[in-house]
């Protein structure tokens, strides 16, 4: 089956910048792909030329399989769910769903009925004779998405479409729209800076740093198997130090930290060579903590440290811990069962982890 | 206590806007109007009646002239919107940065002269000897001078050119408000460049549109200096008669029933036009 979108080699270049930079990917039909990346990587910058408002410097942009490059944005099978949802406030919300659909030149009945449809699926049924600044946030994203998904695209672009909205109807817009996308069976395109949003509601995730695409996977892989120390960094909290390769063994690498704590570690299919500055990462959820030392016997880092401050989040609280040794300072999960619920500030604690789970990148490799 | 200072400091505030509507718009309208019924019967003997009134409405030169300069200007302001809305959506959405505020200052920098040399411009380009006249003479389009000076068109040309500032300005202003991802979305949804116009750009601007046409057209009705400069002595313009009424007449009654209707008449049309289009001074003033 042909992919509902293939971007092959895409550049764009700003003057004398360069803002995306051979970008390359696939989205099967009727799958979620998120890029991924921080402000200002490039990420509105490919959706824009994706929608037909920029043209590329170089490389390709196929929808089914047909390149559209210098097709107009009006005349694209794709439709985009703006950053500000850009909904017609001179239109009510009747007249802004049906807009596309009077493009189209279909017979009024049919663009009632079809109007009428679409708000019944978002779950917003009779609000078309409202006007947009009526509306809730939520509502109003909801319409967006309805105005575009009348349409019915081959694809469907979104810019971080819920930047707008305060935390709690993110949280529930997030699993509201995987159910929009399942249920309308389009392809969407997502984008957004907020990693657990990608995390979420993706089948794919692109991590974008830079203009370029540091790595292109599921949810799970980017955050179990990092391949690039940039997105070891982005997805989820990690500790992060940097050290120098002391020495190689065939199941782990000996790092030597610059404050002389040693650590074991591993690399992720790249071989590496005694004397390479690397950076290593270990997730605080994978770090565990005792105040047994003996609790830690199969595990090849063990450290011991003073609890240096107990920072309570809920599921996510952390405990900062300060090596004894190298006095780094090393962020712990705090369990959420067992003996090490009620550490105090500056009690002594052991902590320790396996090789496998502090991943090593060399500096500077891409 | 401080109450009653707050509202004391509220009406010093108010105080000299009352007083500049009271001076110079109220009483002098109520007394124009009242001077306007007087009907002279004899030598220092008046009488109430419309008489005034009645002349303007049975004496064809008048009443020609009235009405002529009613459409006149209603052309005037339809040609200037023509003219600046697309000049406004280039400065308001298509150029940038520096490029922006040269274009707005060019609109601007033909107001840091006087009306009255400002038009002198016009006279020296359009006039028989004009720079005009002599370019046309030396394409070979003619053999002689032409005269472009004391007809219609010039009169349009000189209202056109004085009023573009006003209409820029209220149009760059609203236009600038539309965010540009809406008019994306219009073509991303598969809007044309034409339905894009008219279902979204002029509806976002029509009370910039508004503000700019009634702002127009009041001073071209009102407009003495250019239609007499350039449409010469015979410009038949309504102004010059309430001028000549007042001043070379002496008779200040018909004076001011002429100007008492010139009131009437703005308010009337710009009453039409905010009825036609749906709008509301409110939202042309916001
Ligand atoms: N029209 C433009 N001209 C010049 N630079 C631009 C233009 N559009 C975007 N950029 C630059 O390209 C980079 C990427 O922008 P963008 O794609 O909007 O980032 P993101 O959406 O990931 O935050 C930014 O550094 C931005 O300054
Ligand atoms: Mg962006």
């Amino acid at each position: 089956m042909t992919p509902d979108l293939e971007a092959v080699g895409l550049s764009k270049t700003f003057a004398d910048f360069q803002a995306v930079k051979n970008v390359s990917f696939t989205v099967p039909a009727g799958s979620f792909f998120s890029i991924l990346g921080p402000s200002g990587c490039g990420k509105t910058t490919i959706m824009r030329m994706i929608a037909g408002f920029l043209e590329p410097s170089s490389g390709d942009i196929r929808i089914k399989g047909e390149s559209v490059l210098g097709v107009a944005p009006n005349k694209r099978p794709v439709n985009m769910v703006f950053q500000h949802l850009a909904l017609f406030p001179m239109m009510n919300i009747a007249d802004n769903i049906g807009y596309g659909l009077r493009r189209q030149k279909r017979p009024k009945a049919e663009i009632a009925r079809k109007v009428d449809e679409v708000l019944e699926r978002i779950g917003l049924p009779g609000i078309g004779q409202r006007k947009v600044d009526e509306l809730s946030g939520g509502q109003k994203q909801r319409v967006a998405i309805a105005r575009c998904m009348v349409l019915e695209p081959d694809v469907l672009l979104l810019d971080e479409p819920l930047g707008a909205l305060d935390l709690k109807l993110r949280e529930h817009m997030k699993l509201e729209l995987k159910a929009l996308q399942e249920a309308f069976e389009t392809t969407f395109i997502y984008i957004t800076h907020d990693q657990s949003e990608a995390l979420v509601m993706s089948d794919q995730i692109a991590v974008m740093n830079q203009g370029r695409f540091e790595q292109v996977g599921t949810g799970k892989d980017l955050y179990y198997r990092p391949q690039t120390s940039f997105v070891a960094g982005f997805i989820g909290d990690s500790n992060c130090w940097e050290g120098k390769v002391e020495s190689v063994d065939a199941t782990s690498t000996l790092v030597r930290l610059d404050n002389g704590s040693a650590i074991h570690g591993v690399f992720d299919d790249r071989t590496s060579h005694v004397g390479d500055s690397v950076d290593i990462f270990v997730r605080p959820e994978s770090i565990g903590i005792s105040r047994n030392a003996s609790d830690f016997l199969d595990c090849e880092n063990r450290l011991s440290g003073q609890v240096h401050d107990v920072i309570f989040n809920g599921a996510a609280s952390r405990v900062m811990l300060r090596d004894s040794q190298g006095g780094t300072m090393i962020e712990v999960a705090l369990p959420q069962s067992g003996g090490s619920t009620d550490l105090l500030k500056g009690e002594s604690v052991h902590i320790g982890w396996r090789a496998a789970q502090s991943t090593c990148f060399v500096k500077g490799a891409v | 206590m401080t109450q009653m200072t707050a509202r004391l400091g509220f009406f010093v505030l108010l105080m000299p806007l009352l007083l500049w509507l009271a001076l110079l718009i109220i009483i002098p309208h109520i007394d124009m109007f009242l001077l306007s019924l007087r009907e002279r019967v004899g030598v220092g003997e008046y009488e109430t009646s419309f008489a005034n009134y009645l002349i303007l409405f049975t004496e064809p030169l008048y009443i020609w002239t009235f009405v002529r300069t009613a459409v006149m200007s209603v052309l005037a302001t339809a040609i200037t919107l023509i003219i600046a809305f697309p000049v406004s959506i280039y400065i308001a959405k298509i150029a940038q940065g520096r490029l922006q505020q040269i274009l707005f200052m060019l609109c601007l920098i033909p107001f840091y002269v006087s009306e009255l040399v400002r038009t002198f411009g016009w006279m020296i380009l359009l006039r028989e000897t004009g720079i005009v006249s002599n370019f046309v003479q030396w394409v070979g389009i003619v053999d002689r001078p032409v005269e472009f000076l004391y007809n219609d068109a010039a009169i349009m040309v000189g209202l056109v050119y004085t009023s573009m500032l006003f209409m820029v300005v209220p149009l760059v202003t609203t236009l600038e408000s539309l965010d540009n991802s809406v008019i994306e979305a219009g073509y991303d949804l598969g809007g044309s460049t034409l339905s894009v116009m008219r279902e979204i750009i002029i509806p976002h601007a029509a009370p910039g549109i508004m503000s700019g046409c009634i702002v127009v057209f009041m001073l071209s009705l009102g407009n003495y200096l250019t239609p007499i400069m350039l449409g010469g002595k015979d410009s038949l313009w309504f102004t010059e008669m309430i001028y000549n009424q007042f001043i070379v007449r002496f008779n200040w009654e018909l004076g001011a029933a002429f100007g008492f209707m010139l009131l009437v008449l703005s308010s009337a049309i710009v009453w039409a036009m905010l009825r036609l289009t749906g709008q509301t001074l409110a939202k042309t003033m916001e």
